[in-house]
């Protein structure tokens, strides 16, 4: 049976990094006596994977990792024990079965992740007005500067920031997210402190990331630009 | 929420924040007002280091069972947020309250190795405490120190209010009682350590006084009031299975060097190496009961989620239980995934099999410590391997299918002669040769032996605490022998050979038996830059010895020099519960190329046995 596990991730936790995590839940799964599967071979690990790894510095309340279980445990107890033997800054939200096909895990279908994002630095935050955000949002193109291992790349993002708005927490975003097109907020709000002609402010983003979507448009729909997204937790149902 | 004593800015700055953020799964955390004392405990070494240390996961959850203490833990800040603190005068703190430091009534500082001194120094630094004892007052910690390297405690007598000689579990009860009897009654921070200087196994080096002869040599070390006894005894725990051990340790966040569960067999050594300060100091040796174990391994492994558990001891082949342990654990563990992770055990085909059973042995290598190439030097040290032992054992397991060998050889050892040092090269290829006796349809392609050799610190309270170092260009020239021997070797494209570096060696001999004089220069090189000297990317030689020649110390008086049968050691008025006599005995033993047995063949009236268990009395119930 295969099960997608949400949880949020604050506080302190945030300077834990990805691979850190991972070694986190292993460990939560072994203290809380989760029946989870193992590979088979050599050395066994667990069948666990991850959606879309989560960057030092950033928080969330929307992470999710898929599992497999070659045991029974409802829902509620197996948050209820996950919670129990957590650390504080990381907290199990749910635990629901998900469809067996191998396309269906996590990674493989993230395709939109909402942050929140704001600026710590009063002068640049206070720059930040709604018609700037939604003159910055009408333009036709955005082209940054990606940074690659190899090369620097230049490419328009626009197509990729399904939703920008400023509300009373920071300023909103939608961005395309998952293994083919993958957009980071930073970088949003870089070319936003140029589109605005104000200095960035080193290191003094907070990011916050709110949920993980599917997409469960056809081919044709996204052919046409149509996008029905769905958060991954949706698609699962909570085991009795 | 937590608050964190630093802000984003520098932690996002700064190479794996997690290092300083706390809130570990089993760490605790306490209400500051409901307790009476705060103890802050440290390892002076980066986070990964400290966090895999089992002596202050012992201490830390023995201190945390009482309820009027809270003790928290602290490790060295890296390069990086050491330049940081020290620039913004950021006070160094505690993980888990976040709470600086000097708020703290005990900071506890584990002296593991020489080379963390400057280390130590730099957590007083930037925990803004005065650097020595007699400068601070009731505004500062009361700064306590343990661990091995405790047990010649003179090149850091200035730096510590107080030293604890031994095993943890045996007088911290004691000394907590006395502390808050003190400050309830408004005693002085000198009363204070007067008070404690009465606690068995508690040294207060302000409290001593030496004196030198002219030609350096210290001619007498006495305590200067009533309060402090002549002699300071060793703890030693003698109820292994009643003692507190830790079933709930820290898990930490990011990789520590040991992530695992520590079942900690036994503690002492019957073998007596004499070059080994551990097999002298933590004598008489004393097993945990397979029982015991047992549980504990179940425990441990339910409250952290490691996924794999480790035996610790000197030598846990002498454990008289290991098969029944290893068993059970292999019965009980594997196939769950959990990893059992064996210690170096002397090769037999018990330990085969179960290391068949543990380990893919295509990618792992057997381990070997002969310690020295020839049988002669292996008998003055007192190694009881002998060539048959390791031929036999190495013979074995490649034909159980393992092809990599690793080798561990000293340099430098007293008595040694070019013949003994070419011997390694001489007996790394005689491993090898027994590889290729094997038909070759058995083997997989060529085999690796590994050697590696370390220079010989001679260390406190071991027979070899007599004997006198070489000097650096002489350990280069040695292990340029040992190199020119091995290309010499007709397996030599199977052998590779690495050696360690002299310099940190030389300073480990000075620090090792150093005495109140050479705290001066530990001071003179942290303030010249030095820090994190155990690690090789951080070492930098010069600026010890600026600090040798800035300070008027010169190294060669503790490394040379010869040491006379009745000179007085700095270390002296510390009784280990095994005699001055017995190592002395030890020593003209080795010059005699003459083997002692070891604690369970016959008794050599070390003196251990005054502790009143132990290995001592096996078998006597």
């Amino acid at each position: 049976m295969k099960v997608r596990i949400k949880f949020k991730k604050y506080g302190s936790l945030r300077f834990i990094g990805h691979l850190d995590v991972m070694r986190f839940f292993q460990k939560v799964m072994r203290r809380a006596q989760i029946p989870i599967a193992f590979t088979a071979g050599y050395n066994p690990h667990m069948i666990m994977s991850f959606a879309s790894p989560l960057g030092i510095g950033l928080t969330s309340e929307g992470e999710y990792f898929d599992i497999e279980l070659d045991g029974h445990i409802s829902s509620a107890e197996a948050v209820r024990r996950m919670n129990a033997v957590t650390a504080d800054g990381i907290e199990v939200v749910s635990f629901r079965q998900i469809a067996e096909e191998k396309k269906m895990t996590g990674m493989a279908i993230v395709a939109a992740a909402d942050y929140l994002t704001d600026c710590r630095c009063l002068e640049t935050g206070a720059a930040f007005t709604q018609e700037l955000v939604a003159g910055f949002i009408g333009q036709q193109e955005i082209v940054v500067t990606k940074q690659t291992k190899r090369s620097e790349q230049e490419t328009d993002i626009r197509p990729l920031i399904y939703q920008m708005e400023l509300t009373k927490q920071g300023i909103y975003l939608q961005l395309a997210a998952g293994s083919a097109q993958n957009l980071k907020p930073e970088l949003v709000m870089s070319a936003l402190c140029r589109f605005a002609g104000i200095e960035e402010p080193s290191i003094a983003w907070t990011r916050h990331r709110l949920e993980m979507y599917a997409d469960l448009a056809s081919e044709p729909e996204r052919a046409e630009g149509i996008r029905k997204l769905v958060t991954l937790e949706a698609l699962g149902k909570d085991i009795e | 929420m937590r608050k964190l004593a630093l802000p984003d800015e520098i932690l996002l700055k700064i190479e794996k924040p997690a290092r300083y953020i706390g809130g570990e799964v089993n760490s605790v955390t306490k209400d500051p007002d409901k307790v009476d004392i705060r103890f802050a405990m440290c390892f002076p070494d980066v986070y990964e280091i400290g966090m895999s240390h089992l002596g202050i996961q012992i201490l830390y959850d023995m201190f945390n069972r009482r309820k009027d203490v809270w003790c928290e833990r602290v490790y060295s800040p890296w390069v990086d947020l050491h330049k940081i603190m020290k620039e913004q005068q950021i006070p160094l703190f505690a993980l888990e309250s976040q709470d600086p430091i000097r708020k703290f009534d005990f900071l506890g500082i584990t002296l593991q190795y020489e080379m963390c001194y400057t280390n130590v120094l730099q957590i007083l630094d930037l925990s803004q405490i005065p650097m020595h004892s007699i400068d601070r007052t009731w505004d500062d910690p009361i700064v306590i120190g343990g661990g091995p390297c405790a047990y010649n405690p003179e090149p850091m007598a200035d730096f510590f209010d107080l030293f604890y000689i031994g095993e943890g579990e045996t007088v911290y009860d004691q000394l907590m009682v006395t502390y808050k009897l003190c400050r309830q009654e408004g005693k002085s921070r000198l009363e204070f350590l007067e008070c404690a200087a009465g606690i068995e196994g508690i040294y207060v080096p302000r409290l001593y006084e030496p004196s030198y002869h002219e030609d350096g040599v210290l001619a007498d070390f006495r305590p200067i009031t009533p309060h402090a006894p002549a002699k300071v005894k060793k703890q030693a725990v003698m109820g292994m299975d009643e003692v507190v051990y830790p079933m709930s340790p820290v898990v930490p966040f990011i990789k520590a060097t040991q992530d695992r569960v520590v079942l900690e067999i036994m503690r002492g050594c019957i073998r007596g190496c004499r070059f080994c300060q551990a097999g002298m100091i933590y004598r008489p040796t004393r097993e945990r009961s397979v029982d015991t174990l047992k549980q504990y391994a179940k425990t441990m492994l339910d409250n952290t989620g490691h996924e794999e558990i480790c035996l610790s001891s000197l030598s846990s082949s002498d454990y008289s239980g290991l098969q029944e342990l290893v068993t059970f654990l292999i019965e009980e563990y594997q196939g769950k995934g959990i990893n059992i992770s064996l210690p170096s055990l002397r090769i037999d085909a018990f330990s085969l099999d179960a290391m068949q059973k543990v380990q893919d042995i295509r990618k792992s290598s057997l381990t070997f410590a002969p310690e020295a190439g020839s049988q002669r030097m292996r008998n003055v040290i007192n190694k009881g391997l002998t060539e048959e032992d390791i031929l036999d054992g190495a013979g074995q397991a490649f034909a159980g299918g393992w092809a990599k060998v690793k080798l561990y050889f000293m340099l430098g050892l007293p008595t040694e002669t070019e013949e003994d040092m070419a011997e390694i090269a001489v007996l790394a290829d005689k491993v090898a040769r027994k590889y290729y006796e094997l038909p070759k349809e058995q083997r997989q392609g060529k085999c690796q032996i590994t050697t590696s050799t370390s220079f010989f610190v001679p260390k406190p309270f071991t027979p070899f605490q007599w004997a006198a170092m070489c000097p650096a260009e002489e350990y280069v020239r040695r292990a340029s022998i040992v190199k020119h021997a091995f290309a010499k070797q007709l397996n030599r494209k199977s052998l590779k050979y690495n050696w360690h570096d002299a310099e940190v060696t030389i300073l480990e001999g000075v620090f090792a038996r150093g005495d109140r004089r050479v705290g001066k220069v530990l001071e003179e090189a942290y303030h010249l830059g030095c820090l994190f000297d155990s690690w090789t990317e951080t070492f930098r030689n010069e600026p010890w010895m600026q600090a040798f020649e800035n300070t008027g110390v010169d190294p060669e008086f503790y490394t040379l020099r010869n040491r006379g049968e009745d000179e007085l050691f700095p270390w002296d008025f510390i009784d280990i519960g095994v005699s001055r006599q017995f190592l002395r005995r030890e020593w003209e033993l080795a010059m005699k190329e003459t083997v002692t047995p070891n604690c369970r063949q016959q008794c050599s009236g070390c003196g251990a046995s005054g502790f009143g268990g132990g290995v001592c009395y096996e078998g006597q119930n």
